[in-house]
């Protein structure tokens, strides 16, 4: 069975950040450490560390997204790197130009990180297969597969309001079928070593074989899925989900799996309550829930910046340990 | 024509499935026949003789489905390239899907191909006719036209037709002039995006996926209609066990179907796209090892009685792309044989048995006199080494594409002579 592209450089430094798939939960704590300690950075009066200065990370955007491209933007101007945005689903594949001849011409303009969001399950490995060996793939999202730094903002988040993941039981629900960030969740959590990981949903967003494929608990009913758990994972719901006959209405999944203060009683006394946002009011949740005591939705955007600088600079720092190795210097920071 | 040459093919171990011949004997060949087994006619002179000591002597190859992009998709690959790869692989008769550009809808077309073959002298390319003008699922297509012009078939290719109104016509009419139908079975509406079995890696890996149920509705959509309408139908590379069971159960009760598997599904599963592999993007997709194992058991028992290559050659852009927006195919002449040779190797199935999935099982889907050896047949003759190891690499690739995802693995036995019609059509230099 073949792997997928390594993401790691030989000495098991982050190269590319594409999927959760694959890292060890060594890495990963590496990651919510590093970012922990770069949340006091935006509280700083110059929010800026000279991590990356010098480098260039262009955002390659072929799906339109103005919240997750910010906090990577905004991520890597503290680390003090240039940064370009394209927003390529409107320029140059309109004009026939394919994936691979945009890639080489920023390469050619010697960018040394590409932060991909694509609409296609595995773009951001096609990117990391195809890139120049000195650029590193950072995944923002692709198609139905992975959402990494998603998913570890989210762990930072758990993090700072619960102890232990190996005590925990954790809840996503929404539709799982179509979510990346659902999927990157799942790996995540069990390789931090969550016990318990139950997704709910109706049977037409939950993945076919989701107990064997992605080892979670599958509940149709939410009262069943949220009994005792400690946190609470509310996915975004497409509209055209209605349309493509895998729900009836927003109406009917609010009144099933809509989150309100009441169903949540059943959750341990001290459950948080996340969601990726951007949030539907009153199809996923209701507002009383969302800018409740127990949501920590605005904390998790927060984090995100702080995750997002995490990753770009280890990838970006350890690119400067391989080249100082490489050319035989004793002074990789 | 200048009149073929009179050849013997001696000592080598002579399978024939038709006429259940598995000996070692000579067999010798006139005016692009076989002359005699055995003992030469009397006043035989042979103008070339080839020893086959050590090697098999099979009829040449049958493979129902191999894509050969002329005309309309020449930038993938051409007659020529593909049936030189082919004779280089010990297949002389290829069936070419009708989704060609312009598509073989007409005589014109048909006979274009089979000209241009010909001319090349490869290998023999039998076109299938469209069901349906352009493939488009609402007009016949002129059925008894395109067999006169040489289809020995008609089919949809990969574009089922959605009407089923329209589908029992086409039976129907196909019906009426005897020509077996070729059916791609992958319901429309549940195949659509589609990349990659609905199952544990599609789960994980969020690829979007073909259910079962695809395969399972359109193959009893077909068997239904096939009932109704006395029609002869064929499913063209199926891909899961309970399709495989609808069809023998349908068999049994004696409906006029007939199946058959494309190689790639005896060996990969859904398990070979977890590194992403664009080369194992495939339609049907691949699908779990419970299902290759029925698919396995279904060759060896007969069930399916042919199996292909279901060659389908890229350009190299046609799979750079992320894996679901990659082109589905496999480019697979130059690995039937040795993955067929394998299945034997591992005792899947008995050597002749293996042939005549190869051979006879597929020209009697298509009623065509190929893929037999018996006194008087069209010498269509592959001569192979059983015993050579070789590693498939792009450099041994000699059809025009590389998209395949046994690069790097060991095959088995490699073809010496191929003979069409009594020509020696292929010869490998490096005889050892």
């Amino acid at each position: 069975m073949s792997a997928l592209t390594p993401q790691l450089h030989a000495n098991g430094k982050l190269r590319h950040f594409l999927t959760l798939e694959g890292l060890d939960a060594a890495l990963l704590h590496e990651i919510i450490d590093r970012a922990s300690g770069f949340l006091g950075v935006s509280d700083q009066a110059v929010k800026k560390v000279p991590l990356c200065r010098g480098k260039v990370i262009a955002n390659l955007f072929f799906e339109t997204s103005t919240r997750t491209r910010t906090t990577f933007e905004l991520a890597a101007k503290r680390l003090s790197a240039d940064v370009l945005n394209l927003n390529i689903s409107t320029s140059a594949t309109a004009k026939g130009e394919t994936l691979l001849d945009t890639l080489r011409n920023l390469e050619a303009m010697h960018v040394d990180m590409f932060v991909v969001r694509h609409a296609t399950s595995g773009a951001a490995h096609f990117i990391a297969d195809h890139a120049a060996p000195h650029v590193s793939v950072v995944n923002a999202g692709d198609g139905r597969h992975a959402h990494p730094t998603q998913a570890m903002l989210d762990m930072l988040t758990i993090h700072r309001h619960k102890a232990d993941f190996s005590q925990l039981r954790v809840a996503i629900i929404g539709d799982i079928l179509h979510s990346r960030v659902a999927r990157s969740q799942i790996i995540a959590l069990h390789t931090l070593g969550v016990p318990e990981v139950r997704v709910i949903g109706p049977r037409t967003l939950i993945p076919a074989q989701a107990e064997e494929a992605l080892g979670v608990r599958v509940c149709h009913d939410l009262r069943e899925g949220l009994r005792d758990v400690d946190v609470v994972i509310m996915l975004r719901l497409q509209r055209e989900r209605m349309s493509s006959a895998l729900l009836p209405s927003e109406h009917e999944y609010f009144r099933l799996y809509g989150l309100t203060e009441e169903r949540l009683a059943v959750a341990h006394p001290e459950a948080i309550v996340m969601h990726p946002g951007p949030i539907n009011r009153g199809v996923e949740m209701d507002s009383q829930v969302a800018d409740g005591e127990r949501s920590v939705i605005l904390e998790q955007v927060s984090n995100g910046i702080a995750v997002r600088m995490a990753v770009m600079s280890m990838c970006l720092g350890n690119q400067n340990l391989q080249h100082s190795q490489s050319a035989g210097a004793t002074d990789g920071q | 024509m200048a009149s073929s040459p009179k050849i013997t093919i001696r000592n080598g171990r002579l399978i024939d499935p038709a006429s259940g011949i598995d000996s070692q004997t000579d067999l010798h060949i006139a005016e692009g026949r076989v002359a005699a087994i055995g003992a030469a006619p009397s006043g035989f002179q042979p103008d070339r003789t080839l020893d086959a000591s050590g090697r098999l002597v099979l009829p040449g190859l049958v493979d129902l489905s191999a894509r050969l992009r002329e005309p309309g998709h020449e930038h993938k690959a051409t007659i020529a390239s593909e049936t030189r790869a082919a004779a280089a692989s010990g297949i002389t008769t290829l069936c070419c899907p009708p989704d060609t550009q312009p598509v073989i809808d007409t005589p014109a077309v048909a006979q274009l191909i089979q000209q241009t073959a010909n001319r090349n002298g490869y290998a023999r390319v039998l076109p299938i006719g469209a069901l349906t003008r352009g493939l488009k699922g609402e007009t016949l297509a002129e059925m008894a036209a395109l067999k006169r012009a040489g289809c020995p078939a008609l089919g949809e290719a990969e574009r089922p037709i959605r009407s089923t109104h329209v589908l029992r016509r086409a039976l129907e009419y196909a019906a009426s002039f005897a020509m077996p139908v070729f059916l791609h079975p992958l319901d429309p509406e549940l195949s659509a995006g589609g990349c990659a079995h609905e199952g544990r890696i599609s789960a994980r890996l969020g690829l979007p996926a073909i259910p079962e149920a695809a395969e399972t509705l359109a193959v009893a959509r077909g068997l239904a209609l096939a009932e109704q309408t006395g029609a002869r139908i064929h499913f063209r590379g199926l891909s899961t066990a309970r399709a495989v069971a609808l069809l023998s159960e349908a068999r049994r009760r004696g409906v006029r179907a007939s199946g058959d598997v494309s190689i790639h599904q005896l060996f990969l599963t859904e398990d070979d796209l977890a590194g992403l592999d664009a080369n194992c993007h495939l339609l049907p997709p691949l699908r779990t090892l419970a299902d290759r194992e029925a698919l396995r058991a279904a060759v060896v028992n007969g069930d399916l009685e042919a199996v292909c290559s279901d060659h389908q050659p890229h350009d190299a852009d046609a799979k750079l792309a992320p894996f679901p927006e990659t082109d589905p195919g496999i480019a697979a002449l130059e690995t039937l044989l040795p993955l067929a040779l394998r299945l034997v190797e591992e005792g899947v199935i008995g050597l002749p048995e293996m042939i005549a999935r190869l051979t006879t099982g597929p020209a009697g889907v298509v009623d065509q006199p190929y893929g037999r050896l018996g006194i008087g047949e069209i010498a269509d003759v592959c001569v192979l080494d059983p015993e050579a190891r070789w590693t498939l690499t792009p450099e041994t690739l000699l059809g025009r594409a590389g998209n395949t995802p046994f690069i790097g693995t060991e095959m088995h036995g490699r073809v010496s002579w191929t003979l069409l019609g009594g020509r020696v059509v292929f010869e490998r230099v490096e005889q050892d």
